[in-house]
């Protein structure tokens, strides 16, 4: 996620502090994973540069120093640019699952077992989400199946594998 | 062998239909009140375990209990009892009677335990009002869509104040909206009421529901909590 | 890429458009081909409805038939009666080399007719009837194949023994009225005119036969429309068989680019297929079937295979009505659904049936009898009003019923589960069930009004005979009148096992002598002679013994008394018989005056009364004995025993039962064939709707299935399905009793006769009960079959 992007996103609707902007960011898209205040900081610095951001105004009562930064038309332009371009969809071609599976198969472990343990591990992950999923708002909903939808496709995966080990096996380790 | 305060629980299932083996020492357990789901890919013999625990067939040997009640000592007329007093239904399809108005098709598994019609559809639109379908009481399942026949069937599953429901594949014929929608409104139903609810599912976000799953493959459940 | 598409397979050219005529022969011919070729199911299908039109087209062959079968019967019944001489019957043709003496001794034996002739050839060459090649000789007899066996089987010792000739040959198809027929013909040397022979020329009468009575042939012609109607019901309803697989079938036909007109040609072609199947079903039923009826005996009527020929131009009709019936059900039944790509919509009958135009039609059938079928009891009958009235009345009721039973039915609330159960299913689809019960609406309503019809035609065919079974259960008449003959007959009768009084007596004729002029008429009155028990039966007599003699005059019949005293004058002679053979006998002074009573047979006797004492009984000419009998009926084969002693005195004697109702022949053998048809009609409407109901659970399976997994009880489904059969058919035998009595009243008014009995219908009402029962009955065991976890698999 480019939290560049996001951060001069959230500035459109109108110029705010940093603490302010790494607080919205949580709220909204950061429940996994919050921002520091260091990767605000240095990303705001950064937008500044590059003249996509601007100083409204410093503020510093009974306190540290506190910027106020607005969003130029450099950066709304940039901003447009940004969602209008699709995501590049992930391949996940390089996947350690795999891999792990193929050395089972080619050290005589049980690829079976292995399968069986990350199903049952993507499973737990899936419960809680869908825990989280049935007490949050909306958002939560949709970020959840978001994950979910993931998970589910590797459990797939993970089926399909399991019911295609003997074959592989003859692959892998003729 | 039992597992320790288990209301339902089954040791070493076997059932051959014909020459292929359908279960092949399964064993399986419920507490009160716990979502158990039953994954496996389709043949894996999932169904005929749900069958086995519910006591609609018998299988060829191996135990089940439920509450301390052996039920393959049980004969048909017993399991029958059993299935109409303590049990709840939801299947995939055509499950509800089609000529049945909604509201008397909740009602029937109250009116086959013999309570009377007036008070067995009053019970039977408060569950429908639970699961936000009591303004289809008079319409026939014929004229409700998949997702609202589906909450009418747990509803069903619910009126009879079941100990146990078995669902088997209760959102298989829905698209994931709704089957999210029959899923949560079942497990919170079900866990609300403390009742236990054994599901059979391929789907993992269906199983996603469940307070713990059970695979079957090649006729045999594993316990995955306890495997790993 | 390029190398992909130059690999796509070339599309054939697209057809050019089709003319209409063309579209419409293969739309028929892909039915007919899904009909013949669509898998297991498709011929199942097929297979229900071929069956179901076979056997209906069997019966209507069968019906077909009958003309020729009354004919060939008919035929063969004269070809062996006698040539007549004149138009007395009892005149003696004159003695030549082929005349023949023969004496009908038919008997009865355990309810069966067995006929029988004694028979004396006067010449050379006699003439013989049809069937058998020579004349048996004297105490040899030729009999029937039916009764030959009936005579080797244990059991019948007392048939043989009434028959003590030996069986020398075996009478041929051609002298035998139906194969199951018991027939003999006895050869005897001392069969004379005088001991009741009759002297015969030829065989064959050629006359023609009596026609039916107006009466009977109204009862005729609505025994053929209440038997046929339910027949064309039930052909209508197994075209329909199968129906609701078909319907999706088609869907799947609309998925891949049919329309709407095309599937209805599609599945007229099926239909039209499964009744031409159905008619070659039919066929073989009926050929197959007709081997067995020889066999078969129902209810005394047999016969000859090659007699069931059915009449071509009927025959030509049922073979074009058949198949049209069925394209033209299909097509209307296929009116009320709608046959999408994805499914089978059926057209919501929001508005529901509506009564306007169904009343009319019985109402109109009830007019066209009350205007036109006025029946005169002695005029030809135009049988059209009758039939066409009949046919709109009971055609009506089942148009009636499916009003009835939807308006009935949508009024149903509540109740147990099995009752809700089977009355919500009748609420959302209750035609399929009206069609099945409308064959059974019809065959009752049918037979309630034959019956009525029967019933108040009892007075002419069943006449009372004023007998009284208590005092006498048989009577036999003999003409063999020798010098003992009386008493000895008495005597053998008193030592037959069970018997318990023997009233014998010795009729003749006692008139006043002198000369008459040509168209005068003596005084005349009869003369009987018997023991004084005998005569205490006869006439009110108080003291009485041997030699005494008794005027009897009739009570309350001052003409005939006067008539008696004119030819009985005490002290004077009276000239007994008639004729060359006539004898002069005093009547004593001291007779004493009685009053006549009602003898067993419930004659009145009167005239002169006389003890054996009192006049040789052995010389009176012209003289007949009459026997009655009183026996105790507990003792078994009684009246075998007795019908053997008669034989042993006189095997020409007629002897008879002796019961208060004596009906006429015509009359039994009609009830009989209503009997017969009746049974055979509604066991195929049971048949149509124990299908439908198979049909329906089994497109039910999986949920049996799931309400089996509920813990519903076998018991539930069970009264279920017994409501569900159960209330249509209650409302079907309402219609029915409603709608027969209607039509049976109007009939018996036709005739201008009075309704003997309302009560009629209990029996046919019945016989629907139970077909509820048989119908519900069957389907059980393929309940309890489909009521398992088996169709919760998923597919």
């Amino acid at each position: 996620m480019s939290i560049g992007h996001t951060l001069l996103g959230l500035l459109e609707s109108g110029p705010r502090h940093g603490y302010d902007l790494k607080r919205t960011f949580d709220e909204k898209f950061g429940q996994d994973r919050p921002l520091h205040y260091g990767q605000v900081y240095s990303t705001m610095s950064r937008l500044l540069k590059n003249g996509l951001v601007e100083v409204d105004g410093v503020e510093s009562e009974g306190g540290p120093e506190r910027k106020r930064y607005a969003i130029t038309d450099a950066g709304i332009t940039d901003v447009s640019h940004w969602l209008a371009q699709p995501e590049k969809p992930e391949p996940y071609l390089q996947s350690t699952l795999y891999t792990k599976v193929v050395l089972a198969l080619l050290t005589g472990r049980s690829a079976a077992d292995l399968l069986d343990t990350q199903r049952s591990a993507h499973l737990r992950m899936m419960r809680v989400l869908t825990d989280r999923k049935r007490q949050g708002d909306l958002a939560d909903q949709l970020i959840c199946d978001h994950a979910l939808f993931h998970l589910e496709a590797d459990l797939r995966w993970l089926e399909l594998t399991s019911a295609r080990l003997d074959q592989l096996a003859k692959v892998v380790a003729p | 062998m039992i597992p320790e305060g288990s209301l339902l629980a089954a040791h070493d299932l076997r059932k051959t239909y014909g020459s292929t083996p359908a279960l092949d020492g399964a064993s399986f357990s419920v507490h009160p009140g716990e979502v158990v789901a039953v994954m496996g890919p389709s043949g894996s013999g999932k169904s005929t375990l749900l069958h086995c625990l519910a006591g609609i067939i018998t299988p060829d040997s191996g135990t089940i209990t439920y509450a301390g009640r052996e039920l393959s000592a049980m004969s048909d007329a017993e399991r029958s009892a059993l299935r109409r007093s303590d049990f709840g239904f939801v299947f995939q399809f055509g499950q509800l009677v089609p000529e049945l108005t909604c509201v008397e098709n909740v009602a029937l598994p109250l009116r086959l335990n013999g309570v009377r019609r007036r008070a067995a559809e009053r019970t039977a639109l408060e569950w429908m009002e639970r699961l936000e379908v009591d303004d289809l009481g008079t319409k026939r399942p014929g004229e409700v869509s998949g997702g609202q026949g589906q909450r009418v069937a747990v509803a069903r599953a619910l009126a009879g104040s079941p100990k146990v429901i078995f669902a088997d594949e209760p959102t298989g014929a829905l698209d994931s909206l709704n089957g999210e929608r029959v899923m949560q409104l079942l497990t919170e139903a079900a866990r609300s009421a403390n009742v236990a609810v054994v599901l059979v599912t391929h789907e993992a976000r269906v199983a996603a529901y469940s307070d713990r799953d059970v695979t079957v493959r090649d006729g045999r459940a594993r316990d995955m909590e306890h495997a790993v | 890429m390029t190398l992909l598409e130059e690999k796509r397979p070339v599309a054939p050219p697209r057809p050019a458009a089709l003319p209409r005529g063309a579209v419409t022969l293969r739309d028929l011919g892909l039915g007919i081909r899904f009909a013949a070729a669509g898998g297991r199911e498709g011929w199942i299908r097929t297979l229900l409805t071929a069956v179901g039109v076979g056997l209906g087209v069997a019966l209507l062959l069968l019906a077909s038939s009958v003309p020729h079968l009354l004919d060939e019967r008919n035929a063969r019944e004269q070809a062996r009666s006698e040539t007549r001489i004149s138009a007395f019957s009892d005149a003696n043709a004159p003695k030549s080399d082929s005349s023949v003496l023969r004496i009908n001794t038919t008997t009865e034996y355990h309810d069966r007719t067995v006929a029988g002739y004694l028979m004396r050839p006067d010449g050379s060459t006699p003439a013989l009837p049809p069937g058998i090649d020579r004349m048996p000789a004297p105490n040899t007899m030729v009999v029937s194949p039916a009764l030959r066996e009936l005579l080797d089987e244990p059991g019948n010792e007392l048939l043989r023994e009434r028959l003590p000739y030996r069986i020398t040959g075996t009478i041929g198809d051609a002298g035998l009225r139906s194969p199951g027929e018991l027939l003999y013909y006895a050869g005897s040397d001392t069969l004379t005119t005088s001991n009741g022979g009759h002297r015969i020329a030829g065989y064959g009468d050629n006359r023609q036969g009596d026609p039916l009575p107006p009466l009977l042939i109204v009862l005729v012609i609505m025994v053929c429309v209440v038997l046929l109607a339910p027949v064309a019901i039930f052909i209508a309803t197994a075209v329909r068989f199968g129906g609701d697989r078909r319907d999706r079938r088609l869907a799947a036909l609309r998925l891949v680019g049919a329309d709407i007109r095309s599937t209805r040609r599609i599945a007229a072609g099926e239909a039209l297929f499964g009744a031409l199947l159905g008619l070659l079903f039919g066929l073989a039923f009926f050929l197959v079937g007709r081997q067995f009826v020889g066999a078969v005996e129902i209810w005394d009527v047999s016969a000859f295979p090659a007699d069931l020929a059915p009449d071509l131009r009927l025959a030509t009709l049922i073979a074009v009505a058949v198949p049209l019936t069925a394209v033209l059900v299909t097509l209307v039944a296929m009116r009320s659904v709608v046959i999408e790509p994805l499914g089978v919509v059926r057209r919501g009958r929001e508005r529901g049936r509506r009564l306007w135009w169904r009343l009319p039609v019985p109402l109109a059938g009830l007019a066209v009898l009350a205007l036109w079928g006025r029946v005169e009891e002695y005029a030809p009958v135009n049988p059209f009003p009758i039939t066409a009235g009949a046919v709109l009345v009971l055609f009506g009721l089942a148009l009636l019923l499916p009003w009835l039973v939807e308006a009935c039915v949508n009024r149903l609330r509540g109740g147990p589960v099995p009752w809700q159960l089977a009355t919500r299913r009748l609420q959302l689809s209750s035609g399929a069930a009206s069609r099945a019960v409308s064959g059974v609406t019809v065959a009752v309503a049918g037979a309630i009004a034959l019956q009525m019809l029967f019933a108040s035609m009892n007075a002419d065919f069943n006449r009372m005979t004023g007998a009284d079974p208590t005092r006498a259960q048989f009577a036999g008449y003999s003409e063999d009148v020798t010098g003992e003959a009386a008493t000895a007959a008495i005597e053998q009768f008193r030592a037959t096992k069970g018997v318990e009084v023997v009233i014998g007596s010795v009729a003749a004729y006692a008139s006043k002598p002198g000369d008459y002029a040509e168209d005068e008429v003596p005084p005349t009155t009869a003369l009987t002679v018997g023991t004084c028990e005998t005569l205490r039966e006869l006439a009110r007599i108080g003291a009485c013994e041997d030699g005494d003699t008794f005027v009897a005059h009739p009570p309350g019949d001052k003409d005939m008394t006067a008539w008696i005293d004119e030819t009985a004058r005490k002290g004077e002679e009276v000239e007994i018989g008639y004729g060359d053979k006539v004898m002069r006998w005093t009547l004593p002074a001291d007779a004493l005056t009685v009053q006549g009573r009602k003898d067993p047979m419930g004659e009145i006797h009167y005239g002169i009364m006389a003890t054996t004492g009192a006049i040789d009984a052995g010389k009176v000419p012209g003289a007949t004995i009459t026997t009655q009998i009183r026996v105790d009926r507990s003792v078994p084969d009684v009246a075998e025993h007795l019908r053997n002693t008669a034989a042993r005195i006189d095997p020409g004697m007629r002897f008879v039962t002796i019961e208060s109702v004596e009906r006429n022949r015509q009359y039994a053998s009609i009830q009989t064939g209503l009997q017969v048809g009746a049974s055979a009609v509604l066991l195929l409407i049971a048949l149509s709707m124990l299908v439908a109901q198979l049909e329906q659970l089994r497109e039910r399976k999986r949920l049996l299935s799931v309400l089996v997994a509920f813990g519903t009880r076998r018991s539930t489904l069970g009264w279920s399905v017994l409501w569900q059969t159960a209330v249509p058919v209650v409302l079907g035998l309402v219609v029915a009793v409603a709608g027969g009595l209607g039509l049976g009243a109007t009939l018996v008014h036709l005739i201008e006769k009075e309704v003997s009995d309302w009560w009629l219908f209990w029996p046919m009402a019945g016989v629907g009960g139970a077909l509820i029962l048989l119908v519900t009955l069957l389907s059980l065991p393929p309940l309890w079959r489909m009521m398992r976890p088996d169709g919760l698999r998923t597919e």
